[in-house]
């Protein structure tokens, strides 16, 4: 750019010729000059504004756009993302120790019908009856015309009804999918599973959801869609539960019971390998609750775990136990043991009234199940120490297993606990429990004093507990069991090469308004094998037994519970792996104690 | 001179770039086509795979095959398993050893060469023993 001077020499000299002032012809070209840069800025300033103008437009013209295009199109699912193998709906399946199935899930579909679309309802309405007997031509009939425009017929059908219902070929019967809870060894755990129905019910699908047992206690672990493509590995092995339930079965016939339970329970990590409660029932087709009636009756009552009873004489080792743990006793200590003993105005008697004293060693009250002789062990302690013990047994509370039944079956014991009832106690009488804390406190006794806590479930890490008694105790106690089945009550319950060793025990029922029936007893078994070196701890129950091979009808465990406790450890030792021992000539873990 | 060729280079660009979008948007949607199907596919097999497994579980249901075992017990004589069958490895018949007859020399051959006698064992150890 040419820059004009501001006093051009021709111009002044011409104006100074004029005589005219040359400051004008200065000031003059200085206002152009000025003119001509606020001109320039003018245009810079203005296209800067259109730039960002612009800039801004076309951004906000952008989002518009975007904005307007979601807005206006269909949402659709990304249909390249590939759904991983493990997402599946639905409930997660229940196996068994080996991942053998207990539980699992099978479509199916459920019917419905809009009765709007229903061409010709009578001829449906028979139809329908035809193909299912339980239902009623005539009722369906007038709910197909009461003015209602959708009804459930029935919630599961199998494919041949599916197939049936399709030829009778009406537009206004529909199906819908549903998802149904299968178990296919039917009976078998029966009381463990528990059952599963339907929960919200839509068309498309239905929750299922868990009515009992432990469908019920893991319900939200079972419902989690993250857990749904893990199964839940429960502990039970599925041979040994059909075999504890078929012996048990035939126990049940061959003593004339009404019932019975048998756990069959892993000492050193408390998993249960077997849970078995007779009568049973089928979970696919759940029977309902008894509305009415002993509650005990119905097959739905787990003896196992709900079943509250007296546990009768095998409750003296505990006493015993805890007698030598607080160094009272030994096994080789003589203690009164002459009856009949009298405690105020109470009588205390020997089984048919026998006298096994004056005096008899610890480990012989055991073998022969003195109460009178267990009733002075228990004075020794006193009841303030046996109930702080029973209950670290866990014999206060309900046992902590992963059934929604378990909670509600808490042992029932006492409200004060007078001298009398530590007598009582002491050998299973005036409280009761369920054979399952009889058998987590037995398997304390057998993890060598370490206590041990029950449960369904398939433990992975070693299991932790507090110690209860000293391991020298734990195996005097053990060793105390294995002579009652050697030289004590229990001699039929012994089984070659597994060293069982266990308590019987037998108690009256208690009547409904108090009192005892002469009759009607629960037989129990509790025992612990192999004894050298315990690896599992079965207890076996039963309800109102009676052996009737005799001349007169015999009612004691000895005769009922035992030999099928034995038949049950003859045949599922071998499916648990253990391979029958010689035994060593004599155990010496009664003298442990001493030294 | 050299405008109007790089304007038609460009224009045949274009065109073989749009032919070339179009085919790729074709096969993008036959893509998802594909996987969509196979989802299906993957989540009926699921299921059926599932009935199987159910059926399994069923068909092997313990009372089940009791009942089985009872029923051919004379073509199988299957007894429940007892403690007695527990054996002893030292309880098993073994086959008696091989009698390798090829070791006995009923065909001699001519065979020239070197024999290394410190390698061979004696035939009878009692015997005198091979210096």
């Amino acid at each position: 750019m040419t820059r004009t001077p501001l006093r051009p020499l021709a111009r002044i000299l011409d104006a100074r010729a004029k005589g005219e002032n040359p400051e004008l012809i200065e000031r003059e070209n200085l206002r152009q000059r000025h003119d001509a840069m606020r001109e320039k800025a003018r245009g810079q300033a203005q296209f800067r504004l259109t730039l960002l103008a612009a800039c801004f437009f076309s951004a906000f013209s952008l989002i518009g756009v975007r904005m307007g295009m979601l807005a206006g199109t269909e949402a659709v699912e990304p249909r390249n993302a590939s759904a991983g193998i493990e997402i599946q709906a639905g409930r997660a399946d229940i196996v068994d120790v080996k991942g053998r199935i207990l539980a699992t899930n099978m479509m199916t579909h459920a019917l419905y019908v809009q009765t709007r679309d229903l061409i010709d309802p009578p001829r449906v309405a028979a139809e329908l009856a035809a193909i299912f007997p339980e239902l009623d031509a005539d009722t369906l009939l007038r709910r197909f015309t009461d003015g209602r425009s959708f009804l459930w017929v029935r919630k599961v059908l199998s494919p041949e009804q599916m197939q049936l219902v399709h030829e009778i070929g009406d537009p206004g019967l529909l199906f819908g999918p549903r998802e149904m809870r299968l178990y296919p060894n039917g009976t078998l755990a029966a009381h463990v599973l528990g059952g599963a129905s339907f929960g919200n019910e839509g068309v498309d699908s239905a929750e299922v959801i868990g009515t009992a047992g432990i469908e019920k206690f893991m319900d939200d672990r079972l419902r989690d869609p993250a857990q749904s493509g893990q199964p839940l590995q429960l502990s039970l092995d599925l041979t040994v539960q059909a075999t504890v339930e078929e012996v048990l079965a035939t126990g049940i016939s061959m003593m004339n019971a009404k019932g019975g339970a048998a756990i069959l329970m892993d000492v050193n990590t408390g998993e249960i390998v077997s849970l078995a409660a007779l009568p049973t029932f089928d979970p696919n087709d759940r029977p309902n609750n008894p509305t009415s009636g002993d509650p005990s009756d119905s097959p739905l009552f787990n003896r196992a775990v709900q079943g509250i009873y007296e546990l009768g004489s095998t409750f003296k080792i505990f006493a015993v136990a805890q007698a030598m743990e607080l160094g009272l006793v030994n096994p080789e200590s003589m203690v009164d043991a002459n009856a009949p003993m009298y405690w105020g105005k109470h009588k205390i008697d020997e089984f048919e009234g026998h006298n096994y004293g004056p005096l008899l060693s610890v480990s012989d009250v055991i073998a022969k199940s003195s109460n009178v002789g267990t009733a002075h062990i228990a004075l020794m302690i006193g009841g303030e120490r046996q109930q702080a013990f029973l209950k670290t047994m866990g014999l206060f509370d309900p046992a902590p297993l992963e059934l929604v039944e378990a909670k509600g079956a808490k042992p029932l014991r006492p409200a004060k606990w007078p001298e009398i009832v530590t007598i009582t106690a002491s050998y299973g009488h005036g409280m009761s429990g369920s054979p399952m804390n009889l058998a987590s406190a037995y398997a304390t006794i057998a993890n060598g004093g370490i206590k041990v806590t029950p449960t369904l479930l398939h433990r992975t890490a070693p299991m932790m507990g507090e110690r209860v008694m000293r391991e020298e105790v734990a195996l005097a106690s053990v060793a105390m069991l294995r002579r009652v089945v050697t030289d004590g009550t229990a001699s039929l319950g012994d089984v070659p090469g597994y060293a069982v060793g266990g308590k019987t025990g037998t108690a009256n029922k208690v009547k409904r308004g108090g009192g005892y029936y002469e009759d009607k007893v629960v037989n129990t078994f509790a025992s612990v094998f192999p004894a050298n070196d315990p690896k599992y701890v079965l207890v076996v129950t039963l309800d109102e037994p009676v052996e009737t091979s005799g001349p007169k009808p015999r009612r004691t465990a000895g005769w009922t519970a035992v030999p099928v406790a034995a038949e049950i450890i003859r045949r599922t030792a071998p499916l648990l792996g253990m391979r029958p021992q010689v035994e060593a000539a004599s155990l010496d873990g009664l003298t442990a104690v001493n030294n | 001179m050299m405008r109007p060729v790089l304007y038609a280079l460009s224009f045949l660009a274009v065109i073989a770039l749009g032919f070339w979008a179009y085919r790729e948007n074709y096969a993008t949607q036959a893509a998802l086509r594909e996987v969509s199907d196979l989802q299906n596919e993957i989540a009926t097999l699921r299921d059926a795979l599932a009935t199987q497994r159910a059926e399994w579980a069923y068909l092997n249901r313990p009372a089940r095959l009791r009942e089985l075992a009872t029923l051919n017990f004379d073509r199988l004589g299957l007894l429940p398993m007892e403690p007695q069958q527990f054996g002893d490895a030292t309880q098993v018949s073994m086959p008696p050893p091989p009698v390798a007859e090829d070791l006995f020399i009923n065909n001699p051959q001519d065979v020239m060469g070197m024999l290394d006698i410190s390698t061979i064992t004696p035939a009878d150890p009692e015997g005198e023993a091979v210096p």
